[in-house]
């Protein structure tokens, strides 16, 4: 089976393959083949075997029953292979499947790296197929309209500017009820902390701005909040394949943190985000790291920790098992102190999934495959079986996942397979276990 | 209420302006200090025993108390501002006052370079725009942001969206619904993007980034775009003599500057941004990078030879013939650096530099071991403090204003160079 048997129609990619001729393909692929590519790309093409053991790695392929068509080898074949091999002479039909495989049937979650004999990055070439899709105006309608969002308002969801400090003013106006003289304090001039998040907490996960506060603000923590764009590190420009406005977010991000001259940025339980100001986005903009330090909540949380800064009334009931989010796990190697910290919080053990740390199985939401939407909600969810096979497997009713992507995805993977277990973000145990005013 | 620099009181030596920086009034908790530009006043949020928040200035709080107060700001000419909430209605407080026009919502302050007027954007009923001294525009739009004010105040703009959009409607965004809007007239045309509205020195016309369709980027003065696009642009600027538009754009993976369209800087570098005019406008500076994470600045698109991995604050002396800038290694090891040379001394934090009005003295506030100073020409002043202001020159450029607190005192002092 290859991706020509299994299409799945979306506006976006229909009327992108529309506009498209031969003549127009061939321009653009060898533009970006050329251009932005260099020895990488032609290593990688000219290493790669074939021989097949980066399979194992892959969950689509786990999950469609060993379907050498969904292998990592296999997608690379149906897309960038064919594009070198045909110089980009490709029909607008073929694009529109090379687009379904890379934005939709790879996580860019990089475990295939670890089985690939010869270290071929799967995503990296997967990530270029999507930067010609994104050239060649053939991208998935959801995530491109959340890249128009990050384009016209420095944020995934369209929040305008008044919506972010108005949200952040209820959320701490909400807290002081429970915690007197809480603060959220906005544009803070030199504070040790700019906590960065994504737009889904404002917009609908607000909550968790206020569970961070509540924390931030038990723990004694000198911190800010910036109220104009650039609070959002989200970036789906960067899975979309347009790297202008990834630099552009990353440029707006960390100039907010520039201005207002804080020591670190903290940013929320989010994955994709953190690859963006670390690897990609930062690098785009020319800086070979990040030019303000950028840690996760995983890292800033096991600091609070470590410090004796947060108090608990009590554990988590658990056992529970712990999903590692691949951007800052594989990507970034914060297994270990996600697992310290969930040992100091709960009350129990954690049991791991048959595949863990940085071997860990991908959500199948992550790397803008849950943005792409409702039309590829049902092929996202196949391709998580493997994930669920391994979650059900841990017996536990618990999951902790630091990553917005993972969460959503793991929701939907928990319904779907019927697993019965529920997803905690680490604020939401800090927050329930810490102690509180009386 | 014009209170120009020229009128301060630059007596060399120490004053202590505040014995305590604390309200004295009953209050629950106070909230960071800011100072006025002549250092004459101290003004923090206060919430009061009753719940309610006022700004207490120089131990006196404000007779007005309301529900929420955030974004404190003194205007150059010395008027504490504030945004405030009443009754679940924003506006903006000034001295203490209120604008008579409450909205849904108010952010984003702005002054007039003399302080003379202020500006905010505001929402009302979801639509939005911008308040001058009160006035709003008599059109608000679906959406606004990247606001501004031009430097006599007379004029603002602001990038605004001037037709509906369905939930996730490719096909309309990319057509374009989106222009600038100048004193809340929008033009007439319509644009995927645009970024950073800028006006010229007199106010009268205004320049801004536009993308084209999800590839072209280019620049619009008044209006009309540049013929030529580029597959990335940043913020455009005024040549103040000329009238000419600099921006800096991407070519081939590079970046350097043009003019009117017409390349200036050849694209050479990994990045290129924030460039400045000297009075003249005969000299351009700017952050550039010779290499990828090697950055500097540039001078007439000659770049300065030491380079670090971060720069920022760029500063060119209104004659154009000195330029500072702070380099650093990813938010550590500040340093100052004027004319291509780093300062001895490397910090944990450091500001913009400012240059005197003649251009022969610079300074900066810099932050070490959790004490700040200024220095003055790479030299500390004499002591240090909790906290500074970035310092400001007197109009002869022969005195520094420091600004500080420490011990619970609010300082202001009048610095010679014989002091530093």
């Amino acid at each position: 089976m290859g991706i020509q048997d299994r299409l799945i129609e979306d506006v976006g990619l229909r009327e992108g393959v529309k506009r498209l001729t031969e003549d127009k393909i061939e321009k653009v692929v060898q533009g970006v083949l050329k251009g932005e590519t260099g020895a990488r790309l032609a290593a990688y093409n000219e290493i790669c075997m074939r021989c097949g053991l980066c399979s194992e790695a892959c969950h689509f392929y786990l999950s469609h029953d060993g379907d050498p068509s969904y292998s990592p080898v296999g997608k690379v074949q149906q897309t960038m292979a064919q594009l070198i091999k045909k110089k980009g002479r490709v029909s607008p039909d073929d694009i529109y499947g090379m687009a379904q495989i890379a934005y939709t049937e790879c996580n860019l979650c990089r475990r295939c790296v670890h089985f690939c004999p010869v270290g071929i990055d799967t995503g990296y070439i997967m990530s270029t197929v999507r930067r010609i899709c994104h050239k060649l105006g053939v991208t998935p309608q959801y995530i491109q309209d959340t890249a128009h969002s990050h384009s016209a308002t420095f944020n995934q969801m369209w929040v305008k500017d008044d919506e972010w400090p108005d949200s952040l003013q209820w959320q701490e106006d909400e807290a002081r009820e429970e915690f007197p003289g809480l603060r959220i304090p906005l544009d803070k001039e030199g504070a040790d902390i700019y906590y960065s998040v994504i737009a889904p907490e404002p917009k609908f996960r607000t909550q968790l701005i206020y569970q961070a506060a509540a924390i931030f603000n038990a723990a004694g923590v000198d911190w800010t909040m910036p109220s104009e764009p650039g609070w959002d590190n989200s970036d789906m420009c960067m899975f979309t394949g347009d790297f202008e406005m990834m630099g552009r977010l990353k440029r707006r991000h960390f100039e907010s943190a520039q201005k207002l001259k804080v020591k670190r940025i903290v940013m929320g339980e989010c994955g994709h985000a953190f690859r963006s100001i670390y690897d990609m986005g930062n690098r785009w903009v020319a800086w070979k790291m990040y030019p303000v330090p950028v840690i996760h909540s995983i890292e800033f949380f096991w600091e609070l920790m470590k410090q004796g800064k947060i108090k608990l009334a009590k554990k988590y009931p658990g056992p529970v098992t712990v999903h590692d989010p691949c951007n800052v796990v594989r990507g970034r190697g914060h297994h270990e102190k996600l697992r310290e910290l969930v040992r100091f919080l709960i009350d129990g053990e954690i049991i791991e999934t048959a595949s863990n740390r940085e071997h860990n199985i991908c959500c199948t939401a992550g790397g803008g495959v849950i943005n792409c939407g409702p039309p590829f909600k049902n092929v996202r969810l196949a391709g998580s079986k493997a994930k669920a096979d391994e979650l059900r497997a841990t017996g536990v009713k618990t999951i902790v996942a630091p990553c917005h992507n993972c969460h959503g995805g793991l929701e939907d993977t928990v319904k779907r397979y019927e697993l019965g277990m529920h997803i905690k973000f680490l604020g939401d145990i800090i927050y329930e276990c810490m102690e509180k005013p009386s | 209420m014009l209170h120009p620099a020229s009128s301060w009181d630059w007596q060399p030596g120490e004053r202590v302006v505040l014995d305590s920086t604390a309200c004295p009034a009953p209050h629950e908790w106070q909230e960071e200090p800011y100072v006025s530009p002549d250092g004459e006043k101290l003004g923090a949020i206060v919430r009061l025993d009753d719940g309610l928040f006022t700004l207490c200035v120089n131990g006196t709080p404000w007779e007005a108390s309301f529900d929420k107060i955030w974004s404190p700001r003194f205007s150059p000419d010395g008027r504490l501002t504030a945004i405030v909430q009443q009754d679940g209605e924003w506006t903006m407080a000034v001295e203490g006052e209120t604008w008579p026009e409450n909205y849904a919502y108010l952010w984003s302050t702005m002054f007039s370079a003399d302080g003379s007027v202020i500006a905010a954007a505001i929402q009302q009923d979801g639509e939005y725009g911008l308040c001058v001294d009160g006035a709003p525009w008599e059109t608000l739009y679906e959406n606004a942001n990247q606001f501004t004010l031009s430097r006599d105040g007379q004029a603002t703009a602001a990038v605004v969206q001037v037709q509906s959009m369905a939930a996730a409607d490719l096909a309309a965004f990319q057509r374009g619904v989106f222009s600038v809007a100048v004193n809340g007239q929008a033009w007439d045309r319509t644009f995927v993007n645009v970024y950073t509205p800028t006006f010229d020195p007199s106010g009268s016309r205004v320049a801004a980034q536009v993308r084209l369709n999800l590839y072209d980027y280019s620049i619009v003065v008044d209006g009309e775009t540049w013929k030529q696009t580029y597959a990335c642009v940043w913020e455009p600027r005024f040549n103040p003599t000329s009238g000419a538009v600099v921006a800096p754009v991407r070519v081939a993976g590079s970046w350097g500057l043009a003019q009117d369209g017409q390349i200036i800087w050849e694209p050479v570098f990994a990045q290129c941004w924030q460039q400045a005019f000297s009075r003249d406008g005969k000299t351009i500076a700017a952050i550039v990078a010779p290499g990828y994470g090697k950055f500097t600045v540039a001078v007439n698109a000659k770049p300065w030879a030491a380079t670090f991995p971060v720069v920022t604050d760029l500063a060119l002396a209104a004659d154009g013939k000195r330029a500072a800038a702070l380099g650093n290694e990813y938010n550590a090891n500040w340093q100052v650096v004027v004319d291509g040379r780093p300062w001895d001394g490397v910090f944990d934090m450091a500001w913009k530099p400012v240059f005197s009005p003649d251009g022969a003295r610079v300074a900066a506030k810099v932050e070490r071991g959790g004490r700040q100073n200024v220095l003055l020409d790479g030299k500390p002043y004499k002591r240090d403090f909790e906290q500074v202001w970035e310092p400001v020159f007197s109009p002869d450029g022969s005195k520094v204003l420091i600004r500080a607190r420490d011990g619970g005192k609010y300082l202001r002092i009048v610095a010679q160079a014989a002091d530093f």
